[in-house]
């Protein structure tokens, strides 16, 4: 059995070749019309504004490129560091308040990155209280930390984006075979080297979606960079399109950001090699956690209640004392239940879709193993990584085309005069959630299909069952903590979803996070607590789901 | 957690499909079916400072309004991409950069109203009535009063002596308050007299800031002494607590006046319900309407018949910029590259 398993971790394994068309063709027309608002993007390039180019990169596009890497290295590093060692903590040792922090660890997840970002900037900042209260007893001193700089946004995103590491990083954890770990213990290596050698590697799939999806926020993100003041490339783009009027030049900017995903994709790629991630089975028993006791056991419960406290906590706390203080003003009014609604509808409508959109992708991928699909799969995965006003654009102009030609037929044929039958509904909305938040999906989704050994595949196949039942009977059962992660994590995200959300919402749909923005916009900070906090309530629901599932089925 | 294979079952698919299209349908229904009296507006002000003036208007005309908020940029995008099928009759914003760009790029349509034409001065409203001006807010210089004499300040353009090294707080040049400043001392001083100005502020390096009240915040709790600000961004301060240490400085009273600006609005060019439309621009010009914008958010009425709310007029009346606020729209553009040339973030 041991000598079996160690042989899984390096299997070279081969898919069974694609005998069945069918699922490949599906998944790269999907990809090919979830990728079409980024092809719009691409498109753009096609007129370079050479002007405008010209104008950014002699006086600030060198340097806020230079703040977009720095920026990505800081991110990519901490929510790494803090997401993996987090995870292991919790997944391998017993320590008091472990069974708390472990799922309170996942919760920064639902509050929006803009969220923490404006309540930090009120707590630290010079006029804040921490920094009031330290001159008051200490005196005015020489220096004072500035929250409203490079160090400020990284501390943010630590904060908003560590859970993506994390989660995916236990859950890779509580995956690995305990005998596997064992059997490298047995042959005599220290704890330490079976974390770094044999545990890590096996992990590394997950921690690097993990942190692709941070790194992929990060890029998006104008929100938070924009309160701290801390310009990036999506600055430069905001500031083409709404300072100079140029949309054009601003997705020309926009698709740089895709060819930097593309890198960091092939970047990753080349790491992982030719390298496969197979277990063959899913009920393999897993390590035995070590018990902790004294300073290590009070250490390993500081440091999970400091990063709980700080990354959610601290928030929640802030924004409830602004309810609370607010409450003759407040925000509140008899829609609010509707607005709730509002949003957990169309993040459940968006989760579903984008969910199945994955799955068949994912599997068309595996099934057929094409390069084009690939291809199409990797574009229509990267709008994570494009400022949702940028998607919005990309989803706008299209369908807006495809609704002038149905409204004239429409008009032609029927005498209808109805105009905005994409634009003006739920489609346009949930096309842009699609589009912005696949990676999210297909990135959880196969970072479980790739751990289920081709064998189960053949063997079922061999057995007589066509794809769809393979798919249904086997992978289904063995992907379901994946499907669960992906569902949740598309719904957090478009909970929390602003600028897409503000351009193609339909008429008269107002959810929370618009909320906040018609708030924020206008420097109500205080009262865009009670639509904030709810948002942090809605998004906490469905992962008290999740953990409540991936405790029972442990 | 009920069994996988339940989860994903196909009657579970065909109910959510049910829903799907039920929803379409709806949202179809709502988006499209045009009631007689009703006018919808397109609108870059947040609902809390909007919806009272429309309640006034309904309860008295009977005329629904509806509307729906975004931020300026998006809104354009949204217009020019519905084209003729648009819903929006009313297209609102602030800023005379923002309107001007609508009128340029023919979002609008003129429309001629004798109400309006007396109720706002001509140097607030566009030159073929192509948008109005609704409520005029001010950027004028602020300073601590714990730490600056007034007797120290003059002009926006003094700003860039170097005593104030290290003392001062702006506003970010990514927002339109600070672009349209700008873009007004363009029009009368010439691109190379302002570019001088504006790298004699930085040369001050002054801290950059993304929103008007936390300057104000910054100066009450010491990190810097003089900024520049819309001025109900203090009032709403004030209100809060009348011994807030910040307090307003008109400049170059002696010269050009203060920078002021406007929020307004226009008709869009494919308005479906253009009368009702008129008839709220109408509305909000009057004294009713005025009123409620002044004392809501504590902005000037463009109306001169009307007083702007009691705190603020306790500032002292001031001569204000007389330059046509389109120059705003005009120059904004070369605005924004003078700043990305002097380094103004």
């Amino acid at each position: 059995m041991t000598t079996d398993q160690m042989k899984t971790v390096s299997l070279r394994g081969r898919l069974p070749r694609p005998i069945w068309k069918p699922w490949p063709v599906a998944a790269g027309l999907i990809a090919l019309v979830v990728a079409m608002p980024i092809l719009v993007v691409l498109a753009s390039l096609a007129t370079p504004h050479l002007e405008v180019w010209r104008h950014l990169w002699q006086t600030q596009l060198p340097a806020l490129i230079g703040n977009t890497l720095a920026l990505v290295l800081g991110v990519g590093i901490s929510v790494a560091v803090v997401g993996t060692a987090l995870a292991w903590l919790v997944a391998m040792y017993r320590f008091p308040g472990r069974r708390v922090c472990e799922w309170l660890l996942i919760l920064p997840l639902a509050v929006p990155a803009y969220v923490i970002g404006f309540v930090f900037l009120a707590i630290f900042d010079y006029a804040g209280p921490v920094q009031s209260w330290l001159r008051h007893v200490f005196g005015a001193p020489l220096w004072s930390p500035n929250i409203a700089s490079y160090g400020g946004v990284v501390l943010v995103m630590t904060c908003v984006f560590y859970p993506y590491v994390y989660m995916l990083a236990r859950a890779a954890f509580l995956e690995q075979s305990g005998t596997t770990l064992e059997a490298a213990r047995a042959l005599g290596a220290g704890r330490f080297v079976v974390f770094w050698r044999v545990a890590l590697p096996l992990a590394r799939p997950s921690i690097a979606a993990g942190v692709s999806l941070a790194l992929m926020e990060t890029l998006a993100d104008f929100g938070t960079v924009a309160i701290f003041n801390y310009p990036t490339f999506t600055v430069a783009i905001y500031r083409v399109w709404f300072g100079l009027f140029d949309r054009t030049a601003a997705t020309q900017l926009a698709s740089l950001l895709l060819f930097f995903t593309l890198t960091l994709y092939l970047v990753e790629r080349s790491w992982r090699g030719r390298v496969c991630f197979y277990q063959t089975s899913e009920n393999g028993r897993p390590a035995t956690p070590i018990q902790l006791t004294g300073w290590k056991a009070w250490g390993a419960c500081g440091v999970t209640c400091l990063v709980v406290g700080v990354a959610f906590l601290l928030p929640v706390a802030q924004l409830s004392i602004w309810t609370l203080t607010t409450l003759g003003a407040t925000d509140y009014d008899s829609r609010y239940p509707q607005f709730m609604f509002n949003t957990l509808l169309v993040a459940m409508l968006a989760a579903c879709v984008t969910l199945g959109t994955a799955v068949v992708v994912a599997y068309g991928l595996r099934l057929g193993r094409s390069r084009v699909v690939g291809f199409c799969s990797r574009v229509a995965s990267m709008g994570y990584a494009l400022p949702g006003s940028v998607i919005a654009v990309g989803v706008l102009v299209p369908l807006a085309f495809v609704d002038r030609v149905l409204a004239s037929w429409l008009h032609a044929t029927w005498g209808v005069t109805e105009g905005l039958l994409l634009t003006g509904s739920f489609v346009g909305l949930i096309f842009a959630y699609l589009t912005r938040f696949l990676a999210v999906s297909l990135q959880t989704v196969e970072a479980s299909l790739v751990k289920v050994t081709p064998s189960m595949d053949m063997a079922g196949r061999s057995l007589g069952a066509g794809p769809w039942r393979v798919l249904r009977r086997v992978h289904f059962p063995l992907m379901r903590g994946g499907v669960c992660t992906a569902v949740i994590l598309v719904f957090v995200e478009v909970m929390k979803e602003m600028p897409a959300t503000l351009l193609l919402r339909p008429f008269g749909y107002e959810t929370l996070a618009v909320r906040v923005w018609q708030l924020t916009s206008e420097a109500f900070w205080e009262a865009a607590a009670l639509p904030a906090l709810t948002i942090v309530a809605g998004g906490m629901l469905p992962v008290l789901v999740l953990l409540h599932s991936s405790t029972r089925h442990r | 957690m009920p069994h996988p294979q339940e989860c994903f079952n196909l009657l579970r698919i065909r109910r959510l499909s049910a829903v799907l299209v039920l929803l379409l349908v709806l949202s179809l229904s709502l988006a499209g079916v045009g009631i007689a009296e009703e006018v919808v507006v397109y609108s870059a002000r947040i609902e809390k400072l909007i919806k009272p003036m429309f309640d006034a208007f309904t309860a008295e005309t009977g005329i629904e309004v509806k509307y729906f908020t975004a931020n300026e940029a998006e809104l354009f995008e949204r217009l020019k991409a519905e084209g003729p099928n648009t819903p929006a009759d009313v297209f609102m914003t602030v800023d005379a950069g923002n309107l001007w760009l609508a009128e340029h790029a023919g979002l609008l349509q003129g429309f001629a109203s004798s109400t309006i034409t007396a109720n706002i001065p001509s140097h607030l409203r566009a030159r073929d009535n192509l948008w109005v001006g609704l409520a005029v807010r001010a950027r004028p210089i602020m300073y601590s009063t714990e730490r600056v004499q007034p007797s120290d300040l003059s002009t926006y353009e003094a700003l860039a002596d170097p005593k104030w090294q290290g003392r001062l707080c702006f506003r970010t040049s990514r927002k339109v308050y600070t672009q349209s400043l700008v873009a007004t001392m363009i029009k009368t001083f010439g691109e190379q007299r302002t570019e001088e100005i504006v790298r004699g502020w930085m040369a001050n390096e002054p801290r950059i800031f993304n929103s008007d009240s936390k300057i104000l915040e910054a100066i009450a709790a010491g990190q810097c002494d003089v900024t520049m600000a819309n001025t109900y961004y203090l009032a709403r301060l004030k209100a809060d607590n009348p011994d807030f240490p910040v307090a307003v400085f008109w400049p170059n009273q002696q010269d050009r006046g203060v920078h002021v600006n406007i929020s307004g609005a226009g008709i869009t060019k494919h308005a479906k319900h253009r009368e009702q439309a008129i008839k709220l621009l109408e509305f909000l010009s009057s004294s009713k309407a005025q009123n409620l914008y002044a004392d809501g958010n504590y902005e000037y009425p463009a109306n001169p018949a009307v007083e702007p709310a009691s705190l603020i007029a306790a500032w002292g009346s001031f001569k204000a910029d007389k330059v046509d606020v389109a120059a705003a729209g005009e120059f904004q553009v070369a605005a924004v590259k003078l700043m990305d040339r002097a380094g103004y973030q």
